[in-house]
């Protein structure tokens, strides 16, 4: 490698904004990097490579990153830098890639393309990390300045087509500011609700020369709320006093705001049952005798039943999104309704709250567990033991392949340690039902956008995050065909990521509807071609490198998953499961827990 | 339910487009949405008219707020507050109606701006309610065309309409994994 020039690396000193906190992540109270000793004379460098010194400053090891025209100069300066950059076969992969390294890490996951088609290609990564609050960013290369406007090769309005989808973006149009935009753009994206945030640097700015600074932060219209003051606290108590069936419902807040050892601790000391959304998942061991395991659209009965049922609802870190309510007017009726949200803007928004609190989760669970209200709540929680005893989740077993005995045997071998990122449909329910999760950020899943695609790619940047995990890509065949092209990132890049093709040669969840509301009518859901499986995965993965095998019977299911698992490097297992199986239980679209489906 | 929302922003590229795409992107209602430089060069105020019940007044201000370059957001629906539109309006005028038109003007202290032999251009300022008097009022005569500003408003207290919250103290970045990923 050659000698980096020697810029003084720009850093950044500090953030300004509004924000109450003391302790927690927003203010972060562990130092910066430490600031390289100042060096004199700085030698001009381009602005490209300025950016990509800033990355660094900003801890940045790993990015996603498919050149093109606009971004070369980025690219250019990545050669001479300690970033590891991953060349996903799709831009849309490196987007999912970053998505899946944040979500795995908690870390502010990173990705690059260039103007035009790299750009667009990256939307549906950025409108998922929007949806489920994952802390990114996202630089574009731009045409240059003065090309913009003029419909110029491969130029889009990039800041214009993501403005839905991201919690905020730059267009940097003077090379002086790109230290500053990059230190907002990495504060902006993991403080407060995360979420992506892009910065769009035309090729001109990118090859201005230009001498390294420190960054100054400075957002003063931004602000956020972390502490829950103390009448509020004592309100939250007051009401579970008064409570005579409580019940917690978390999301993935909790996991944002690393906060699942104090929801522990909370459920414990005051007695309550906890049931979680799917991005909440692994926030509470479901094995714990207080968990209902999650709930929503095909989520658990028990989790349903006590949602509905109770007279407090207690959401911290979630949204009353309407896969989990289903008609949110009949939703928690006889409840009153506690909502703790980073977001001032959750409060409200989906389901009036009787109580609404805006602070981060960490803060006002710890401050509940200052001075627990523990009650018995006997006859409560012996209705809740009653519902889990009548309807656990179940399916008949027999003689076939079943996708759900498949996700059970993945648990029992991989002894419920692995990292599961599914893709999207039938199979991504059934991986989160049939596998149990007891740790926060070991269940990846796209829950509000519902991106098939999703798997393989996220579960690449898992693993390059937790490189000593066991990362399971639990796809289906509709789902991995959408993203397939990644394998070829797996093996260049050698990330074992082993992937389960649950293979019913069917779009199994639309399938699923067809069969419910519209009278198995087939609307293009099947993906057989002349009446057998297709395309052949395994001969697929051999194209590139990777093993693979066929299940095609129940008892193979053991040893071909023992065989994926003790094979270092990524494998294909692709399991032929016949399309004969519903999600159940389904609360239908609008419906409640009493129109809850179970056969 | 009419409500008028004064919002203090960024003076930043892409601001009005945030703003503008918040409440197209969220069904919200514009009836009309002014903005303009402020004594403060760094600062733009919006002045937005919208409807709808609280709860979606409750979102659009707390989708205002959310917005990183939105400083400050004031509902002044319900409090004291003077607002005022300006509106140029053309009409028909010759020889023959030219004084009439002009004494109606003169009652709603409407200043000619512009006159030719066919027609004149009137300037007004006022409440919307008054605007809408004075347009029905030209009809008669033939109006050409018009423009209108939208409104802007300001609180009547001694205190700027909207609060700024002083910056708190800066936070440090923090660059580390958080804690608590358990693996």
């Amino acid at each position: 490698m050659s000698a980096k020039p020697k810029a003084k690396p720009a850093a950044p000193k500090k953030a300004s904004c509004r924000a109450d906190c003391g302790g927690c992540r927003h203010s972060g109270s562990k130092a910066a990097a430490p600031a390289a000793a100042p060096q004199s004379a700085t030698a001009p460098i381009k602005g490209a490579e300025l950016l990509i010194r800033c990355l660094e400053r900003q801890g940045v090891d790993l990015m996603f990153a498919y050149p093109g025209g606009m971004s070369i100069e980025f690219h250019q300066a990545l050669s001479r830098s300690p970033i590891r950059v991953v060349l996903p076969r799709h831009e849309q992969g490196g987007a999912f890639g970053a998505n899946g390294y944040a979500r795995a890490s908690g870390r502010t996951g990173v990705c690059m393309a260039t103007s035009g088609p790299g750009a667009t290609n990256l939307l549906t990564g950025i409108a998922d990390a929007y949806m489920d609050s994952i802390p990114m960013v996202i630089v574009t290369g731009q045409v240059p300045q003065r090309l913009i406007g003029k419909s110029a090769f491969q130029e889009t309005d990039i800041i214009g087509m993501t403005r839905p989808i991201v919690k905020h973006s730059f267009l940097v149009l003077d090379v002086n500011d790109i230290p500053d935009v990059i230190a907002e753009a990495f504060f902006l994206a993991n403080s407060g609700r995360p979420g992506p945030v892009l910065v769009d640097v035309p090729k001109d700015v990118q090859q201005k020369m230009v001498e390294a600074r420190e960054a100054k932060v400075s957002l003063r219209a931004y602000s956020v709320r972390c502490s829950a003051d103390e009448a509020e606290v004592e309100k939250l108590r007051k009401m579970i006093r008064a409570s005579e069936r409580p019940c917690l419902y978390v999301g993935g807040g909790i996991i944002a705001a690393n906060a699942s050892d104090e929801l522990r601790k909370f459920a414990e000391s005051y007695n309550l049952p906890v049931t979680t959304t799917l991005l909440g998942l692994g926030t509470f061991p479901e094995e714990h005798p207080l968990a209902l395991r999650w709930l929503g659209m095909h989520g658990c009965f028990a989790a349903n039943y006590a949602a509905n049922e109770c007279d407090l609802l207690i959401a911290i870190g979630a949204r009353f999104d309407d896969r989990v309510t289903g008609n949110v007017e009949h939703f928690a009726t006889m409840a009153k309704i506690i909502h703790v949200d980073i977001d001032p803007s959750e409060i409200n928004k989906n389901k009036t709250a009787d109580l609404g609190i805006v602070c981060d989760a960490l803060d006002i669970l710890r401050k509940l567990n200052q001075k627990p209200v523990f009650k018995a709540y006997k006859a409560w929680h012996k209705q809740i033991a009653e519902w889990k005893k009548a309807h656990p989740l179940h399916y008949k077993p027999d003689s076939e392949i079943q996708p759900q005995y498949v996700v059970e045997t993945l648990y029992k071998l991989t002894r419920g340690e692995a990292i599961i990122v599914p893709g999207v449909g039938q199979h991504q329910m059934w991986a989160a039902q049939y596998y149990k999760f007891n740790r926060p950020r070991q269940f990846l899943t796209s829950g509000g956008l519902g991106s098939m695609g999703f798997g393989t790619p996220a579960a690449m940047g898992a693993k390059l995050a937790i490189p000593d995990a066991v990362v399971v890509n639990i796809d289906g065949d509709g789902s991995f065909q959408m993203n397939i092209q990644e394998l070829g990132t797996l093996y260049a890049e050698g990330i074992g990521v082993k992937m389960i093709v649950l293979n019913n040669q069917h779009l199994g969840m639309v399938a699923q509807w067809e069969d419910r509301f519209y009278g198995r009518n087939r609307g293009n859901t099947v993906m057989r071609v002349d009446g057998a499986p297709y395309p052949d995965f395994v001969q697929i993965a051999k194209g590139y490198r990777i093993p693979g095998l066929h299940v095609w019977h129940k008892k193979d299911v053991v040893p071909a998953i023992k065989t994926m698992l003790a094979t270092p490097g990524p494998f294909v297992l692709d399991v032929h499961v016949e399309y004969m199986e519903h999600v159940l239980p389904m609360i239908p679209a609008g419906g409640t827990h009493k129109s809850i489906i179970l056969e | 339910m009419r409500h008028i929302i004064s919002v203090l922003v960024e003076n930043k590229f892409g601001a009005l487009a945030r703003i503008a795409g918040l409440f197209s992107g969220r069904g919200y209602n514009i009836e009309s949405l002014t903005v303009g430089p402020t004594q403060d060069q760094t600062m733009s105020k919006m002045t937005i008219v919208t409807s709808g019940d609280n709860a979606v007044l409750e979102q659009i201000e707390k989708q205002l707020n959310k917005l990183v370059e939105v400083l400050s957001v004031k509902d002044l629906t319900g409090g004291g507050f003077v607002a005022r539109e300006l509106m140029l309006l053309k009409v028909k005028a010759n020889c023959g109606n030219r004084s009439e038109i002009t004494s109606v003007a003169s009652v709603f202290k409407a200043n000619v701006v512009n006159i030719t032999l066919e027609s004149m251009v009137l300037e007004v300022t006022g409440p919307s309610a008054k605007l809408d008097a004075f347009i029905q009022l030209m009809h008669p005569f033939g109006i050409i065309e018009l423009a209108r500003t939208g409104m802007v408003a300001l609180a009547r207290s001694n205190e700027p309409t909207e609060k700024l919250e002083p910056p708190v103290v800066p936070p440090k970045l923090d660059l580390q994994a958080p804690d608590g990923i358990q693996l």
